[in-house]
């Protein structure tokens, strides 16, 4: 029952990715060249609605149904923010997918993303073995 | 019933996205971030790795990231089944070949080692983080679409060179 929450969150937030489209290549590519603003307008009003989120949390201090404590995270300064941001964007326009999209395509029944999954794996795992030797 | 099937508008689905912050975070005491479960997967198929990345990894601690992703992929499923009038293009006819294949898994490497570096991607950064007001989260996104649109002007500037 603890973790059904996270499979039906995930279900919730796979059927809106799908539903509006941000999962398929030409609207990454539209939003890339500039030819239509949807993307731009669905990822600020999903920051407005979620600062919005944020906000009510602050005040409400809510716990969750189990009773646990909502934590929200601060995300902190690092190098890496710009290295691989930027390593992303590229990876983003050749694929036209980011990591959420690619279970999205996966379970719309695009099984090429599965090639993209194994990329990302794969690059996943390079970090690791570099991370060392990487500037934070 | 009809608008249903159809794509949902910008004002309907950008909204709705930006819920899955607070419903995650309300329900499930977690922030929303997908990157990671990259993490999760490589460490549970090379459990004996001694890479410190994936050996410090806490893998009960994160397990809730699978069972989420998990969800996405049900989620898009139902999507296409049950709440689409029309077939969704995900991926264009074109990167249904050998190259295709390879452009994916190439530009899918940048993906999971660029998110693991920066620590997050679209979900993580732009929509968590700024809705959170985190700096490193704004430069984190300008940085990912600096990469896009980069390489948006590379692609650009290849097609006109060939014609």
């Amino acid at each position: 029952m603890k973790n059904l929450r996270y499979l039906l969150i995930g279900t919730y937030f796979g059927l809106v990715l799908t539903k509006s489209e941000v999962v398929t290549w030409h609207k990454i590519r539209a939003m890339f060249y500039f030819r239509e603003p949807d993307l731009y307008l669905i990822i600020g009003s999903a920051v407005v609605v979620g600062a919005l989120c944020v906000l009510w949390i602050r005040r409400a201090k809510p716990r969750t149904p189990f009773g646990e404590t909502v934590a929200i995270e601060p995300a902190p300064m690092h190098r890496g923010l710009f290295f691989g941001g930027f390593l992303f964007g590229l990876g983003w326009f050749i694929t036209g997918t980011c990591p959420g999209p690619i279970y999205a395509q996966l379970g719309g029944g695009e099984f090429f993303a599965v090639f993209t999954l194994f990329g990302a794996l794969i690059g996943a795992y390079a970090y690791a073995w570099l991370q060392p030797r990487l500037p934070d | 019933m009809q608008f249903l099937l159809n794509p949902w508008p910008w004002w309907v689905s950008g909204p709705l996205i930006g819920l899955t912050v607070g419903l995650l975070l309300v329900l499930g005491g977690h922030n929303l971030g997908v990157s990671s479960s990259f993490r999760n997967l490589c460490a549970i198929v090379l459990p004996k790795s001694r890479l410190p990345y994936l050996a410090r990894y806490d893998l009960k601690a994160n397990g809730w990231k699978l069972i989420f992703v998990a969800g996405i992929v049900l989620g898009s499923l139902i999507a296409v089944r049950f709440l689409s009038a029309d077939p969704v293009e995900f991926l264009p006819a074109h990167y249904h070949s050998a190259s295709g294949a390879l452009k994916l898994i190439g530009g899918g490497f940048l993906v999971g080692f660029g998110t693991r570096w920066a620590r997050g991607c679209t979900s993580g950064h732009a929509i968590m983080g700024l809705s959170n007001l985190q700096l490193s989260s704004l430069y984190a996104t300008l940085s990912f679409f600096a990469g896009g649109l980069a390489a948006a002007g590379i692609a650009l500037l290849l097609q006109g060179a060939a014609s």
